[in-house]
């Protein structure tokens, strides 16, 4: 495979994650081989010695989450990726990289669990664990591609936002999408912005690690081998980094993490709308379903009947103000994932009872038809 | 004429506010320079006595203690 | 503080959280006393730690440190090192972090041999959580967790690392501070895991409970079982028995981790024209 004869290519969206990874900048990847997720460590283990990046497939997930986060202070954008048994395993290195705010990309292709599940199966049920896996309380980024351009492309821009908001970010999608084939148009160099962490502007003497310096609330973050000389603890700490039991210290600190990103959620969500203006019913779908979903829109408006589609591409923060706007005008709102019921959940919370919220909901390894989802748009009209 | 202890310059200072009283280096100080106040914390009692081998300053877990002099470690 | 010393503490972050008599204190002098003396740019010298009471150490220490997750630390350092070879990468971890939580983690970066320097702070005991047994608790230790006495069996956490690959594995102890410094240095200067088990002792939790007397009787105790591999070959049978073996226990270069991957970052290159 040759670098610069990428333009268009006919590729899997774990392939598509792992050149996003690249345009983006990525210099490090440290994972654990996991099915379906195996492709992105692969493919980055031959394409990033090319670029002068570092491969290295550790001994655990865990492992994998601690050398990532290793990697991202010394400055170099990192990434791993996993699949739910690894999500799960990584979850308490995740808290550390959240509470110390490193920059990292978190792959999650999600098969259908709990425990190994199905490890070929698609499924979405990691959705919850995404928000709330770890102990304590943080806001996350999760986005989540529908299609195999966006797995490029969200993973560019998951790598942005962990600069950005110097915070770990998840790109989430399920096996379907993990290795579906379909023509990628890869950007020129340029073409989609890169962002890259704010450095300290100041000297190692008057500098602290968690003190932010303007509106972002987001602390310039000096590399380790810069000279800053700064220490980085998962302990509650202070602006200067040091751990600190004061309970109105711990308090902003926690204040802080969550006002970096909450302070900017027109920035940070995203979502797309199908058919929604008029919509009398209202779905609501993310990754392969939510291409199920525009395909019963489309059938549903063919057949007369007033659908239209949400689809969160940040599945967190989720796009809960755009629900309750469409839910005001809709009779029904119905939700189709690839779990028992998880996202559903923050939808009943956005659409506020203006409307009863229905489910299309499967959790045994077969992908959501467009049919199905037809077949409920009938039942509630 | 012997000098009174009291008016030697001692080659050994303690740093009273990090000395957690463990009692190490009073005893493990070859010439007994050394004792333990009444809350164990270490002080200076025979600075004529000490020979700079610095095996307090060494063994201080709490880095409380300085001897000048004697071989850089 | 000795100005010999104070550059490589953050000095206003002292006095330590550590309990009187605890000797982590003296094992961390040793370590900075060895980079000292090894003429480490302070810049480039990173100092990663897990979690427990050896792991509070990077704290106090000037330079880049990274405070991690419990066991983890050697996984974080891999990261660390792999990502900017140039950097001196030292970490700092304890019986439990090691050996228990992150045994995996430890037998596999000794396997890699990657130019990482270890120094396991052995106390025997989990002192941070109040004295549980460790891998490391000699049989019929008393702990929290073994009111009855420990029958679990303890590691030999040295033979452990030159089992898994590690090129470098030494030990020494808190009261033997010369030797311990020099066998640090003898560390950094192997490219390569070294591995330095540093025999410390917690009068609180571990000596208490188990008799041994105040924090100078432990560090006295060392000096009496603590013998180097040629003082041992030299005692009569029956005065070797618990005996523990200090200095160089082994050295043996081989190839170093991350000047492997510049390799494969060359040839990675040199292939794609």
């Amino acid at each position: 495979m040759s670098v610069t004869s990428l333009k268009a290519k006919l590729m899997q969206g774990n392939q598509a994650c792992a050149e996003g990874a690249i345009y983006a900048g990525a210099s490090f990847y440290a994972g654990y081989p996991i099915t379906p997720s195996t492709e992105i460590a692969e493919i980055l283990s031959e394409r990033l010695p090319q670029v002068g990046g570092r491969f290295i497939q550790m001994e655990d997930e865990i492992a994998s989450m601690a050398a990532v986060i290793g990697a991202s202070v010394t400055g170099a954008k990192a990434m791993t990726a996993t699949s739910g048994p690894g999500f799960s395993l990584k979850q308490e290195n995740i808290g550390h990289a959240m509470i110390t705010e490193v920059p990292c990309v978190i792959a999650n292709v999600m098969r259908l669990g709990p425990s190994t599940g199905g490890p070929t199966s698609p499924a979405q049920g990691d959705v919850m664990q995404a928000r709330w896996g770890t102990h304590g309380d943080h806001p996350v980024i999760t986005l989540c591609p529908n299609s195999v351009q966006e797995c490029f492309e969200l993973t560019v821009k998951a790598f942005n936002m962990a600069e950005r908001f110097r915070t770990p970010v998840f790109i989430m999608f399920d096996e379907i999408i993990g290795h579906m084939r379909e023509r990628v148009v890869l950007p020129e160099p340029g073409q989609i912005p890169v962002v890259n962490r704010k450095k300290p502007e100041v000297g190692p003497e008057s500098y602290k690690a968690y003190e932010p310096v303007d509106e972002t609330l987001v602390p310039p973050m000096a590399s380790f081998g810069d000279g800053y000389r700064y220490h980085v603890t998962g302990l509650t700490h202070d602006e200067t980094g040091f751990a600190t039991t004061k309970p109105e210290k711990m308090a902003a600190h926690l204040q802080r993490l969550h006002d970096k990103i909450n302070n900017f959620l027109p920035e940070v969500v995203d979502y797309e709308e199908q058919s929604i203006e008029d919509a009398e019913v209202v779905l609501l779908a993310y990754g392969s379903v939510a291409r199920a979903a525009s395909r019963a829109v489309k059938d549903a408006r063919a057949a007369g009947l007033k659908v239209g589609l949400i689809r969160p591409i940040t599945l967190w923060p989720f796009p809960g103000e755009a629900v309750k706007k469409a839910a005001a005008k809709a009779k029904a709102v119905i939700v189709a994932e690839m779990n028992l019921g998880q996202i559903i959940n923050e939808v009943r919370v956005a659409v506020e009872g203006q409307a009863p919220v229905y489910g299309v909901l499967r959790a045994d390894g077969e992908p959501i038809s467009p049919t199905e989802i037809l077949a409920k748009i009938k039942e509630v009209l | 004429m012997a000098i009174p202890a009291e008016q030697l310059k001692s080659p050994v200072t303690v740093n009273l506010a990090w000395c957690k009283g463990c009692g190490i280096c009073y005893s493990l100080c070859p010439t007994k320079v050394l004792i333990g106040n009444e809350l164990s914390k270490a002080v200076v009692a025979h600075p004529e006595l000490c020979t700079s081998c610095r095996v307090c300053e060494a063994h201080c877990p709490d880095y409380a203690i300085t001897v000048e002099g004697g071989p850089k470690r | 503080m000795n100005p010999e010393i104070a550059q490589y503490y953050r000095v206003n972050k002292l006095p330590h959280i550590w309990c009187p008599g605890c000797s982590n204190g003296i094992v961390v002098r040793s370590i900075v006393e060895a980079i000292d003396k090894a003429g480490l740019d302070q810049d480039k010298t990173v100092i990663v730690s897990g979690i427990g009471c050896s792991s509070r150490a990077p704290g106090y220490m000037n330079f880049d440190t990274l405070h991690t997750t419990h066991g983890r630390a050697l996984a974080f350092a891999t990261g660390v090192k792999l990502a900017k070879p140039e950097l001196n990468v030292f970490v700092i971890t304890g019986d439990g972090d090691c050996t228990a939580i992150g045994g995996n983690h430890f037998i596999h970066a000794a396997r890699r041999n990657i130019d990482l320097n270890v120094i396991l702070f052995n106390n025997n005991i989990y002192g941070m959580t109040g004295g549980q047994y460790s891998p490391t608790s000699p049989t019929g230790t008393k702990a929290t967790t073994a009111v009855y006495g420990n029958i679990e069996r303890s590691f030999d956490s040295c033979k452990l690392a030159q089992t898994a690959g590690a090129s470098y594995v030494a030990r020494g102890n808190a009261f033997n501070t010369r030797q311990l410094t020099d066998i640090i240095l003898k560390g950094i200067e192997n490219p390569g895991f070294s591995f330095i088990e540093a025999l410390s002792s917690c009068p609180v939790y571990y000596g208490r409970r188990n008799k041994k007397g105040g924090p100078a009787d432990m560090l006295k105790w060392q000096r009496d079982v603590c013998v180097t591999q040629a003082a041992y070959d030299r005692l009569p049978e029956e005065k070797r028995a618990g005996k523990i073996i200090t200095g160089v226990l082994h050295h043996e270069p081989q190839p170093e981790y991350t000047a492997e991957y510049a390799k494969i970052i060359e040839k990675a290159q040199g292939g794609n024209g």
